[in-house]
């Protein structure tokens, strides 16, 4: 377990984040998500996100050494898309039972491993080290070690079971095993300048096919995807690419990084989500491999696919443009959090709501990933309730978001489009926007939504639930200015600024006390907003919510 | 405004219709004790009877005047009669129900007459109950042939009721449209009776051809609404007519009894639903039960749930009028766009179908203009089964005949909880034929070509 929490550690100091590299020592420690609240947690584990790192490698057999539980319940639940080999979707577990616990696995997944190779022969087989046997001190390392020399095929432990964190640090996990088991130990037939490694793509839905066709046409290579609808063998000469683009997440930066320093393959962070983003992806992708040494004509060839992709995907944008006139998105979401989605949705004529969005610079870009970001949070922390009253103030016409909130749009009768994982089309590169727009199209314009908002014939327009959370609301807000000291409680209770734990009462006093209009002036007083500053559209709220009121009431 | 239009074609390929005189076959085995008697040649009552057997898969009952050339050129009297002497002696039956066919009303036989004279010969006949209708192969279709078939029970079956006789106010004629299944009518049937009120269904397949084991045989059909029961409907608080082709029927009964009736040209979707509901909570003076209330919230979360699969699918449908407006409106309804419905015959509710044109054609049609609008969902009987494996599109069997797959009888499409395991079953094989027909591939996105993409509103991308 010593060498678990070394590459735990390790893992944590991750100079290629930009976040992690301004975060003091002991911040770093803490790692770069937020402690999980017993009760109030709904992510998934370290188990999780190792496997779904790893999973869209297609050839590869995932044997889980658990109890049935950590695949059981959860294999083949996932929607990457294979081009060959489909045993990444074969559920192989040892499941383990008591006399497993008692004796220790170790035999058991030995002979588990030897019946895979027997029976599927698969290049390679990932043995998934979960809670149960890591708690009973199953050295599964030793194990695929052992097997790996008596059958003469790579079995690579991935060493990541669920309780040592979320699954984000499951992602990193899994990229360590890539390091140090795979990549670097199998050499490619052969070499080309324009060869590319991709990083963090998943293929969900196919949608590294929507964009591979022009990589393709630009004689592109790519060399790897680690993982979307990779294969054993690529994984393992990865380490000759050119270059590499890590996709949009951060969850394998540490892959990147680290070949970067082993193998010299210098990366950049790019998103083929939104028209821009995948302009600005392929200019870069075409301007690494140059420089490693490609021919230059490389870049003109790039641009002249660029402006004709562009122009088809505006083209094709365009006749939506009056159908949307009008229309307002609540766009939620903490997946695809791309500013050129945003940006490729305005263009198409909508309007986002629930976020404060302008075009234009690129620190409004990241400012709006962030913000966006803390709604993701904020969602996940609230009652169906507040949510349904949230969806009704935005007076939104559409909700794009993850899975999670769409049966709270669904039910308070609001189209919804799923733009996170578990989503069923393909949303990537040029054909994907427009994928996206007309999926968006779709759902606006459904007649079923008329028809789920008419009242039962029988009801009471008063007595429909939505109605009721509203009222019911109300009262307790009404309950609430009644009874001061609940009321205090509840203005200690909420908390407005996260980094430095700073809930609304003390701001609120704070305001009243010092006469404070300016989101700086709170800062001073409270040092709210002083980390991460995401909460200040939040503190600007307080303010604005503040200043409205009457002075004779506010003065009390 | 839907342009309604006859295909112009010579030659029917493939096909969508069935004649008259079956429809009206299948309406007398909605009777207990009943014989349909088709006055025709053998082959006529032969093909209907293999087509209910090979749709039902149970024993149907069904005869024939089996007209030879020489009878069919010299009047068909004396084969009439030796028919119903016949079914009258060998079968037993409670009633006979005579449809004519294509050869009898050509020659031009007059069975009502032939009747009298039968009855007037027998004298054991005198007051047995035989009905006879008018459907010639050559006009109208197998919907328009039941709707007459059941008008004529009315005219000849129900009793005029007394002068001031009490009517009972909870005593409810039910005439559903030959596109309800038995399954439907059983659920028509829970539905009404929870409000306390007592259905008479006429004709009632559920009871005769919902596939259950009967306890003896008996060559005429083993179930259904007996004779006595249709005399006494005259004394129904209300009548339910279930699809425009009812409509004659219901009119019949109101002229002869003055029992009131209320059309419901769908009932397959929510609002239909909630009309219908409502109607049965008006007339019984009854609240609606909390199962209905659950029932239909079940049914909203299945629209939304199914809408997402539904909606933006190119529907092209094949089916008789009522058949034809009722599925299409509820697929409508959930986003579906109606770019080909074809079906049968006239009828007022092709006018109020959602789309540009429909089309009195055949499978033929069905499957060209599928293909020619891009069609990517196909609702007919069996017989599209062809087209939809060229087309290979996902294809869903509704209507009559559907021999190639079991549960015809109990494909219910009626009530919320029929309406949301209908959106189930469509939306579960779009499931299933988007994960074995349309996986992305590598090539799925390849150029083929730099021309601009399709550019119009709601293309999918290629």
């Amino acid at each position: 377990m010593s060498s678990l929490s070394a590459t735990i550690q390790n893992v944590f100091n991750e100079p290629g984040c930009g976040k992690n590299a301004n975060k003091s020592e002991a911040e770093r420690k803490k790692g770069c998500t937020k402690q999980l609240q017993p009760g109030g947690a709904a992510g998934g584990c370290a188990f999780d996100g190792a496997k779904i790192a790893l999973q869209p490698i297609t050839d590869v057999a995932h044997l889980v050494h658990g109890p049935i539980a950590c695949e059981g319940n959860s294999w083949d639940n996932r929607g990457a898309a294979s081009s060959s080999s489909n045993i990444w979707r074969t559920g192989f577990t040892t499941d383990i039972n008591e006399t497993d616990i008692v004796f220790g696995g170790e035999k058991r997944l030995y002979k588990a491993i030897k019946e895979i190779i027997d029976k599927y022969d698969p290049p390679a087989v990932f043995v998934y080290q979960t809670c149960v046997p890591a708690m009973t001190g199953d050295d599964i390392n030793a194990v695929c070690k052992a097997a790996s020399k008596k059958f003469g095929k790579p079995v690579i432990p991935v060493n990541a079971p669920g309780f040592v964190g979320p699954k984000n640090l499951g992602n990193k996990l899994a990229g360590e095993a890539l390091l140090d088991y795979v990549i670097g130990t199998e050499e490619p037939d052969y070499t080309t300048p324009y060869d590319l490694n991709i990083i963090g793509e998943y293929n969900l839905s196919g949608e590294l096919w929507q964009i591979k066709p022009l990589f393709d046409e630009l004689g592109i290579r790519i060399l790897s995807t680690i993982s979307g609808d990779g294969k054993y063998r690529e994984v393992a000469y990865s380490h000759r690419a050119r270059a590499a683009m890590m996709v949009c997440s951060k969850a394998m930066i540490n892959v990147a990084r680290k070949m970067e320093e082993r193998y010299g393959i210098p990366f950049f962070e790019g998103s083929f989500y939104g028209i821009e983003d995948s302009s600005d992806s392929l200019r870069e992708i075409a301007r690494m491999l140059v420089d490693r040494g490609a021919p230059d004509d490389l870049i003109g060839r790039t641009d002249v696919v660029i402006a004709r992709e562009e122009a088809k995907a505006w083209a094709a944008i365009e006749p939506y443009k009056p159908r949307f006139k009008g229309k307002k998105v609540l766009l939620i979401t903490g997946g695809v959090k791309s500013w050129s989605v945003v940006a490729a949705l305005q263009e198409a004529g909508l309007e986002l709501v629930g976020t404060s969005v302008k075009k234009s610079t690129k620190e409004d870009k990241e400012r709006i990933k962030e913000l966006m970001g803390q709604d993701v949070h904020m969602i996940e922390d609230m009652t169906p309730r507040e949510m349904y009253k949230m969806l009704k103030d935005a007076q939104a016409d559409i909700m794009l978001s993850g899975g999670r909130s769409q049966f709270i749009a669904l039910k308070a009768g609001m189209p919804w489009l799923d733009i996170n994982q578990e989503r069923h089309h393909a949303y990537m590169g040029y054909v994907g926007m427009v994928a996206l727009v007309r999926q968006i199209d779709k759902a606006l314009y459904n007649p079923v939504w008329e028809q789920v908002r008419k009242p039962a014939p029988w009801d009471d327009p008063a007595e429909n639930w939505q109605n009721k959370a509203i009222a019911q609301m109300d009262i307790e807000a009404a309950e609430l200015a009644a009874d001061p000291v609940r009321a205090e409680a509840a203005r200690r209770a909420r908390n407005i600024c996260n980094c430095k734990v700073v809930d609304l009462g003390t701001i609120e006093d704070a305001i009243h006390d010092h006469g404070l209009t300016t989101v700086q002036g709170v800062k001073d007083h409270t040092s709210a907003s002083g980390g991460c500053g995401t909460c200040s559209e939040r503190v600007q709220g307080v303010l604005d919510a503040m200043l409205a009121m009457p002075a004779a009431l506010a003065a009390e | 405004m839907v342009a309604i239009t006859t295909s112009k074609k010579a030659c029917a390929v493939n096909p969508l219709k069935m004649s008259q005189p079956i429809g009206g076959a299948l309406a007398f085995m909605g009777l207990r004790g009943a014989m349909p008697l088709l006055h025709g040649s053998q082959g006529c009552t032969s093909f209907g009877l293999v087509l209910f057997v090979r749709h039902f898969k149970e024993a149907i009952p069904l005869q024939t005047t089996a007209m030879s050339e020489v009878a069919t050129v010299l009047g068909g009297f004396e084969n009439v009669e030796q028919a119903i002497l016949n079914i009258h002696k060998r079968t037993k039956p409670e009633i006979i129900g005579i449809c004519s066919t294509g050869v009898t009303e050509t020659k031009g036989d007059d069975v009502e007459g032939y009747i009298k004279l039968v009855r007037q010969k027998h004298p054991e006949l005198e007051n047995f109950p035989i009905v006879y209708v008018s459907t010639p192969d050559f006009k109208d279709a197998f919907q328009d042939g039941w709707g007459k078939t059941v008008a004529r029970m009315i005219e000849v079956l129900v009793e005029v009721p007394a002068h001031l006789a009490r009517r009972d106010p909870q005593r409810v004629n039910v005439l559903p449209g030959c596109h309800m299944t038995p399954g439907d009518l059983d659920e028509l049937r829970t539905m009404i009776e929870d409000f306390g009120l007592k259905p008479s269904f006429l004709p009632d397949l559920a009871g005769s051809l919902d596939g259950h084991i009967p306890d003896e045989f008996t060559p005429t059909t083993i179930g259904g609404i007996g004779v006595e029961e249709v005399a006494s409907m005259g004394q129904a608080g209300w009548t339910i007519a279930i699809g425009e082709q009812m409509r004659r029927a219901a009119e019949a009964l109101q002229a002869k009894t003055s029992v009131p009736y209320r059309l419901f040209n769908r009932l397959c979707g929510l609002g239909p639903n909630d009309a219908f509901i409502m109607f049965l909570a008006e007339i019984s003076g009854r609240p609606v039960p909390v199962k209905y209330r659950r029932q239909r919230g079940q049914l909203v979360d299945a629209m939304l749930d199914g809408h997402f699969h539904i909606g933006g699918r190119k529907l092209a449908i094949g089916a008789e009028p009522d058949l034809l407006f009722d599925v299409s409106s509820m697929l409508q309804e959930m986003g579906a766009q109606i770019v080909v419905a074809i079906t049968t015959t006239q009828s007022p509710v092709l006018g109020l179908v959602v789309t540009d044109d429909v089309l009195i054609g055949d499978l033929e049609d069905l499957e060209m203009l599928a293909k020619e609008r891009g069609g990517d969902l196909l609702i007919t009987h069996s017989h599209g089964r062809q087209a939809a494996e060229r087309l290979q599109i996902p294809f869903f069997r509704m209507g009559l005949p559907m021999f190639d797959r079991l549960g015809a009888g109990h494909l219910v499409s009626v009530g919320y909880r029929g309406t949301r395991d209908l959106i189930f079953s469509i939306s579960n094989l779009l499931i299933a034929d988007a994960e074995e027909h349309h996986k992305p591939t590598p090539d799925t996105w390849r150029i083929t070509n730099a021309e601009l993409p399709d550019t119009r509103i709601g293309v999918e991308a290629a």
